[in-house]
């Protein structure tokens, strides 16, 4: 428990100097706007603005202001820091139903697909997480289920090496024959946790959409209840197709939650706004930084305290 | 819904329908749509901002020509401001220096660079070019092995790096051996890093100063959001930028990064990608960029499409028959609907269309080209005089042949009708204009309601 509390609070810091360089470098948005005197239209106006700029949508933006403003009104709201708790309050009550934490413990083998489109993050924060998954306590086996970017069964095997895992993987091109020797492999070795990769894909691409499916059918046929995670890794930078992405592989496999990765840069992942109103799919883990233990478990509260500051 | 810009300002033009001129008040409503639509497809904050005020600017004043609506004049003004913005035309890439010619890739993590490298070296291999692939990403595990495994795809030469080596090193060694080896182009692949990581925007300026690139590409994704104008802006101070590359241009993002990085950086677009396989990389058109960006959609790419996979030599024939008044029978009919199939079958056209004429396709009706496969059915079933002379075809042959392909006559008859009109098409076309004959058959997609 204790070491819970302490990660959660490095995370928070990390997170919040991540994001302080971010502000070192493109000067503040919020918190000068904060600490004007006056709440007029022009400051609704900005702060629309730094929603719109951090990829929250037109529509979550619009809506997360109206709140905003009926707020100002029903609470007599007049002053800088007033505003900007209650903007945060705001963005608590949006994006607090989307923590759940990740339970590995009610099958063995747990097994976790992980899908996302190309260049995501997704074999990254398989690694990761396989580091996460041990540090609590749990054995992990990695199968190697994108047989079809060149080398990324290998990109899997280095993160196995890194972490001591075992890593399933085929000379074969076929991703649900891979997933099921590795679920085969972990009954046999009796392992907690099953990570398989997928290959990256856009929803476009109706016929790797329907290959995915396929992966999830032949966990389902080689271990009943599998998968019993699904998570869809977004990448922090991506725009409104964002939501799109959620959407299609949501409809395509049954999300369970979501991973959001790069959050170390200067954006800022505010497509999660829109996705939450529209899609919410629960965010499970965030990725904060390029660090093996970079990969935590999403706070709602501390995301905000590190957006808004 | 969102996507459909065009039928938005339709709704608002109605309101306005009548007036002459564009004026600042019957813009504003239609100016305020273009804004959102702009930052649904993810253009920067600021770049749409200044991009409505000079729309804005140029429109007012603007004579509704002819028959046009104020909201269509406002969208040719919209429409012309945004190509010009994206640039004049397509510029490609600049390889005259004594060689080898170096191209630097840089980029954000998952970008794309690794396989944007691969599909380079095709290209320029297509071009008989001697290329030599590099990989300079020594953090990524695996990085080099992706490379030197799309090298090997390509058919390139690849220099071996290991990650052990810096890579200011590397790209030393590399640049010898591309010299003594008499290759004509050097692609240095370089790791993904954050515009705000100073020791790698470091580590990417010194890797410039060593490969004295003629070609400093930036490679972002077409799905990338407001963050875009920022690390292009940031790249482009740190790193003499030539051009930029989208990738992944064929999901269905619609691609506002461009617009954001286009403006920040002043930098051509250069090429466009649009799928995983090495041959997916296309010239970038301005102006059809800034129609999708628009919502509205993608014909020319489709006719060009059309161009580079129809076979020629068939599409020669069948104009040539057209031209000496031969007449464009059922047989030639079955050959086209071969073509349409060589480009991905329907559903990867439908992609392409406007959103106007994609809502009139059911898609349930194209479903595995199913429709397809029963005109093929149905003209196989008929004698090959009745190809060549299809109003041979009365009552009794009709049953005859819906009997032999298994579908009911009304579909055989339909097939007939579709068939005729489409003799019509041909007739008024003269010379055999391929672009144009695309863009008829279109209407005789089944499945159009």
């Amino acid at each position: 428990m204790h070491f819970f509390m302490l990660a959660v609070e490095s995370w928070a810091t990390r997170l919040k100097a991540g994001l302080a360089r971010t502000r070192e470098v493109l000067g503040t948005p919020l918190a000068h706007l904060f600490a004007r005197q006056r709440i007029d239209e022009a400051l609704f106006e900005e702060l629309e603005a730094a929603l719109l700029q951090a990829d929250c949508g037109v529509e979550a933006s619009g809506s997360l202001i109206a709140a905003l403003r009926e707020r100002v009104r029903s609470e007599r709201i007049e002053d800088g820091g007033s505003l900007k708790r209650a903007l945060k309050q705001a963005l608590l009550e949006l994006l607090a139903p989307l923590e759940r934490p990740l339970d590995v413990s009610r099958a063995k083998p747990c097994v976790i697909m992980v899908a996302g489109v190309n260049g995501s993050g997704k074999t990254t924060s398989i690694g990761k997480l396989a580091h996460w998954l041990q540090a609590q306590g749990s054995s992990v086996l990695l199968a190697a289920g994108d047989t079809f970017r060149a080398a990324a069964t290998e990109q899997l095997v280095a993160w196995g090496e890194r972490n001591r895992v075992a890593v399933i993987a085929q000379p074969s091109g076929d991703p649900g024959a891979v997933v099921f020797d590795a679920l085969g492999a972990a009954r046999a070795r009796g392992v907690d946790v099953v990570v398989a990769d997928t290959a990256g894909r856009l929803p476009t691409q109706l016929h790797l959409m329907e290959e995915i499916r396929k992966v999830k059918r032949v966990a389902a046929k080689a271990l009943e209840g599998a998968p019993h995670e699904i998570l869809l890794v977004l990448d922090a930078s991506t725009g409104q197709n964002a939501l799109a992405q959620v959407k299609a592989f949501d409809d395509a496999l049954g999300l369970t939650g979501l991973v959001l990765t790069k959050l170390d840069g200067t954006a800022k992942g505010g497509a999660i706004c829109a996705i939450a109103k529209q899609r919410p799919v629960p965010l499970v883990f965030i990725g904060v930084g390029e660090g093996i233990d970079d990969l935590r478990p999403f706070v709602a509260r501390d995301f905000v305290e590190a957006l808004v500051g | 819904m969102l996507d459909n810009l065009t039928a938005r300002l339709a709704q608002i033009a109605k309101r306005i329908r009548g007036e002459a001129r564009l004026t600042e008040a019957n813009i504003s409503d239609a100016l305020r749509e273009v804004r959102v639509a702009l930052l649904e497809a993810d253009v920067a904050l600021p770049v749409a901002k200044h991009f409505i005020e000079s729309v804005r600017a140029k429109a007012l004043g603007e004579e509704v020509v002819g028959s046009l609506t104020p909201g269509q004049a406002l969208v040719g003004v919209v429409h012309r401001e945004l190509a010009a913005l994206m640039g004049e035309a397509n510029v490609g890439l600049d390889l005259a220096v004594q060689p080898p010619a170096v191209i630097l890739v840089a980029g954000l993590q998952g970008s794309g660079k690794t396989t944007t490298c691969g599909k380079l070296a095709k290209l320029l291999l297509g071009e008989k070019k001697k290329v030599l692939l590099v990989s300079c990403d020594v953090y990524r595990p695996a990085a080099i092995e992706q490379l030197k495994v799309v090298a090997a795809q390509a058919g390139a030469d690849f220099f071996p790096s290991a990650v052990g080596e810096k890579p200011v090193d590397i790209s030393r060694r590399a640049l010898e051996h591309a010299r003594t080896h008499y290759h004509d182009v050097l692609i240095a692949d370089s790791a993904g890093r954050l515009a705000i990581d100073e020791e790698m925007m470091r580590e990417i300026a010194d890797l410039h100063g060593v490969l004295m690139p003629i070609e400093t590409l930036f490679i972002v994704d077409a799905m990338q959001g407001q963050d875009a104008v920022n690390v292009a802006k940031a790249f482009n101070e740190r790193l003499p930028l030539t051009g930029v590359i989208l990738t992944k241009l064929d999901g269905d993002a619609r691609g506002g990064a461009a617009l954001s990085v286009r403006h920040v950086t002043g930098k051509p677009i250069k090429f466009a990608g649009v799928s995983e396989k090495l041959g997916g990389i296309e010239p970038f058109h301005p102006e059809r960029m800034a129609s999708r960006i628009l919502g509205m959609g993608d014909i020319l790419s489709l006719v060009e499409e059309a161009h580079a996979k129809v076979d020629l030599e068939e599409a020669k024939r069948i104009a040539e028959k057209v031209k000496k008044g031969k007449g464009f029978d059922l047989e030639d009919f079955k050959q086209q609907i071969a073509q349409m199939n060589k480009m991905g079958g329907v559903a990867s056209m439908l992609d392409k269309l406007p959103a106007r004429l994609a809502g009139q396709i059911d898609p349930a009706k194209l479903q595995d080209d199913r429709q397809f496969r029963r005109i093929v059915g149905i003209i196989n079933s008929m004698t090959p005089q009745e190809r060549r002379k299809p109003e041979l075809i009365k009552a009794s042959r009709k049953r005859r042949i819906a009997a032999g392909a298994g579908v009911p006559v009304q579909e055989v008859n339909r097939l007939l009708n579709q068939f005729e009109q489409m003799q019509k098409m041909m007739k008024m076309m003269k010379g055999g204009n391929l672009q144009r004959m695309m863009r008829g058959m279109k209407g005789m997609l089944p499945g159009m309601r």
